[in-house]
């Protein structure tokens, strides 16, 4: 009786909290929980331009220029001025812009940009690095190592001094120092609502005439006749049926009426796929090789036959054939000098990895 | 279109022995005598048997053995056994559609995991993408994750930061939607002047789906989110760029951003951000963020690396906007379109996309004058809020120079503009929100060439 009493009470007390947990997550009972401060902490790395969400720490020149050689300049540049990879990142600005937020190169028509003439808060400089680089390995620098590149990039665009420590105490300080700080603006039309302000009304106001309406239609602009295959042959870049044919891009367009260069054979054959940057292997050892590379990002940097930063699989293929061991250590320990300035960095892959893509790239790097 | 314009004949070389023995006799005796149309009454002969005169060229010719092998002579898919049920148990394009494929642009990027691919908007119907050819866009590589492990997090201002598995996102009421989606640098090589040949490469940017999955104002609200102070939230993705983007509150409360799952019926594919992205309706495509792994609802916007660095408008007077998100109003003929020929003369069919990020498409016309004329072309349905929407329009060429044109207009009565109007109100520095009037030239020789106009 006592016992039977008992379970009637945790039945009870079950419903309870079943009906509790329900009514905690509202309409939609069973769905969603709540997040951990330790889950939260996890994932919400971003930092804001009133540096909200900026973590304590600091990191220096010195420190910065070093971690920016070992994991920043085969893309960027030693400078950060690259352009072969990326955009550059630094350059194009002086120390008047410094002093009025503007950066003065902007207003030349023929100029490039680079990030530190474009960029007004310093906030997102810090939180793309800590987010995102390096590119092959995101989210791996230490707090200290973001700071440090930072001031590195800062002083580089001689925003700070060279034996300067970006901090959280001082970042606000430097923010006042952004070369392009004054050069954002949010009065147009394009954003979605009035969080901005903004205007109401576009900036362009066309009116649909619809006849004998004023207008010069003579061809200002076209491709010069040079660049009539820079895209492939675009015969193979249309279907082959319909009332239109891709014009065959390989051949010279005759200026002839009806007598084209870009002819249409009787019988059209479709073409290959477009070209691959990984292409399958048929060998199975070339294929786990391949896949390797793919694995351990090679291919950020290598192409099969084309240079990217560092020479095509193909090319080393060709210069160190038969060495499978001299590359496996090459991969392992990284380089500079044998293939031109831009250094590889030292790769964490597993010595048996490292083997694989030796041997493949010894015997050829075949497909 | 006055149709006594038009003449007779192929203005491409028609398949090598159209012509039969006789015929090439006269081709070659009449072109001794300088007839100018001999080419048409050979073929007339060759067509006919020199009984029936043949007024216009054909591209499929009554051949001299008085029919066409491909009726006479039945095929072997006519006369044999096909092949079975689930050969192949996810079904591919016909092998002959193999030219479709999305493609990069030749020296635009030095990496492929950043870079873009341009979908082939010249040889596709409708409106809808396929999956296969939605466009690309990835800023540090894509990947295809297990779902079972993706996890989507809402924090910030919130009651109670809340967590998500995908069976518990799709367990929530659902809506299907379709939406375009543009790059908001897409037709960005040519703010100045002609850059690419086809519109494969100038529009490309562009994709259309139905998209499946949960109001992203559902999720806000089972966490309590304060949509009062909350102006803006941040919306981040789960790859290596972990990308961020700072999406309009009003927008969000407009109901209609998507937490989504699906695309055109089935899940997203990997490229486009499986299993979960951002639909953010009529804003750049940039804002649609894939591999979804966190939103934070905030008081102040985040400028992001891409809205801090890139997608941000540079101005004349040298400043930049910040925080451009809508692509406005804009439209392309899609066929004919450069890079492509024309076969003969007569009648075309010109198709093309026009789509707006404030509403409707309200009305398309077309030019083939280089826009001193215009007639307004048929939309076709559906017409959808924020999607692509087809239109046509009858033409004859009568095999002289055109200059094809399309202009758009949607429901808040904006026009799309001219490159003249476009350039005189952000200069040509802009790279980003090109919406200008598209202009393509059909030469003589049937070749169609991508042109910007004085």
């Amino acid at each position: 009786m006592f016992s039977f009493r008992k379970e009637i009470l945790a039945v009870a007390l079950m419903a309870v909290a079943g009906w509790a947990s329900a009514q905690g997550t509202g309409k939609y009972p069973g769905v969603g929980r709540d997040a951990t401060p330790k889950e939260v902490a996890a994932w919400d790395i971003d930092v804001r331009p009133d540096f909200k969400g900026l973590p304590a720490g600091s990191g220096t020149v010195a420190k910065g220029q070093d971690v920016w050689e070992t994991k920043c300049a085969h893309c960027h540049g030693v400078f950060g001025e690259s352009n072969e990879v990326f955009s550059p990142l630094i350059g194009g600005t002086s120390a008047d812009d410094v002093k009025t937020g503007r950066v003065a190169k902007l207003m030349d028509p023929t100029g490039g940009r680079t990030t530190l003439m474009k960029v007004a808060t310093l906030s997102t400089v810090w939180d793309y690095i800590n987010r995102a680089m390096p590119w092959t390995a995101p989210k791996s620098l230490t707090t200290e190592e973001v700071y440090a590149v930072t001031a590195f990039l800062l002083n580089l665009g001689g925003v700070v001094p060279e034996n300067f420590t970006l901090s959280d105490k001082n970042i606000a300080e430097v923010q006042a120092r952004m070369p392009n700080r004054n050069g954002m603006q949010t009065k147009h039309a394009m954003w979605p609502g009035n969080e901005f302000g903004g205007v109401k009304k576009a900036d362009t106001a066309n009116v649909a005439c619809m006849k004998n309406c004023a207008t010069e239609p003579t061809v200002a602009s076209f491709l010069p006749d040079f660049a009539r295959n820079a895209h492939g042959n675009l015969l193979e870049q249309n279907r082959i049926v319909g009332p239109q044919r891709g014009a065959d891009t390989t051949k010279p367009e005759s200026k002839a009426v009806g007598a084209s260069g870009a002819s249409v054979p009787a019988v059209v054959v479709p073409a290959a796929p477009a070209a691959k940057s990984a292409p399958e292997a048929s060998g199975a050892d070339n294929k786990a090789a391949i896949a390797l590379t793919a694995k351990n990002s090679c291919t950020a940097c290598h192409g099969m036959s084309n240079k990217i930063v560092g020479p095509s699989f193909a090319d080393i293929a060709k210069k160190h054939a038969g060495k499978a061991d001299y590359l496996a250590g090459k991969i392992k320990a990284g380089g500079t000098g044998v293939w031109g300035p831009v250094p590889m960095p030292a790769q964490t892959l597993s010595d048996a990895e490292a083997k694989t893509i030796a041997v493949w790239l010894a015997a050829g790097a075949g497909k | 279109m006055n149709h006594q314009d038009i003449n007779s004949g192929r203005v491409l070389k028609a398949p090598e022995n159209f012509l039969s023995k006789d015929g090439i006799k006269t081709v070659f005796s009449e072109g001794k005598r300088g007839r100018r149309d001999f080419i048409r009454s050979a073929f007339a002969a060759a067509a006919a048997g020199a009984a029936v005169p043949v007024a216009m060229a054909q591209g499929n010719p009554v051949p001299v053995e008085g029919g066409d092998a491909n009726i006479l002579k039945l095929p072997e898919h006519t006369t044999g056994l096909g092949q079975g049920v689930a050969t192949d148990g996810y079904g591919k394009p016909s092998k002959f559609e193999v030219n479709l494929q999305r493609r990069q642009s030749p020296g635009l990027t030095q990496t492929t995991q950043a870079s873009v691919s341009f979908a082939p908007l010249q040889s596709l119907f409708g409106i809808v993408t396929p999956s296969g050819l939605h466009f690309e866009r990835h800023h540090q590589g894509w990947w295809d994750i297990d779902p079972s492990k993706h996890r989507f997090m809402v924090n910030g201002m919130v009651k109670s930061p809340k967590v998500f598995t995908m069976d518990e996102i799709m367990r929530l009421p659902s809506v299907s939607r379709f939406h375009f989606i543009e790059c908001g640098a897409n037709t960005a090589a040519e703010w100045g002047n002609v850059a690419v040949p086809t519109v494969q490469y100038t529009h490309g940017m562009l994709s259309c789906s139905e998209f499946t999955g949960v109001p992203l104002i559902t999720l806000l609200e089972l966490a309590g989110a304060d949509l009062k102070n909350g102006k803006f939230v941040l919306a981040e993705g789960g790859d290596g760029s972990s990308m961020t983007r700072t999406i309009p509150m009003s927008l969000i409360l407009s109901g209609e951003v998507i937490v989504a799952y699906g695309q055109n019926g089935e899940m997203l594919r990997p490229e486009n951000g499986y299993p979960l992205r951002l639909v953010v309706p009529g804003v750049q495509g940039v804002s649609w963020v894939k591999y979804l792994r966190r939103v934070e609802v905030g008081d102040k916007p985040y400028a992001a690396k891409d809205e801090a660095i890139h997608y941000i408008d540079l101005q004349p007077d040298g400043t930049h906007r910040q925080y451009t998100n809508l692509q406005e109003c804009k439209s392309v003929v899609t066929t004919p379109s450069g890079g492509q020929v024309l076969l003969d003369k007569g009648f075309y069919n010109i198709t093309g996309l026009a789509w707006s990020g404030k509403g409707k498409i309200k009305k398309v016309d077309v030019s083939v004058d280089g826009g001193r004329n215009w007639r307004q072309a048929r939309l076709e349905t559906p017409v959808l809020s924020k999607a692509l929407t087809r239109f046509n329009i009858d033409w004859v060429w009568n095999g002289k120079p055109a200059l094809i044109q399309s202009r758009a207009a949607d429901d808040t009565g904006f026009v799309q503009p001219t490159y003249k109007q476009l350039r005189a109100a952000r200069g040509t520095r802009s790279i980003y929100h090109n919406n200008a009037i598209q202009s393509w030239l059909v030469q003589e020789n049937g070749e169609i060439k991508n042109v910007q106009l004085s």
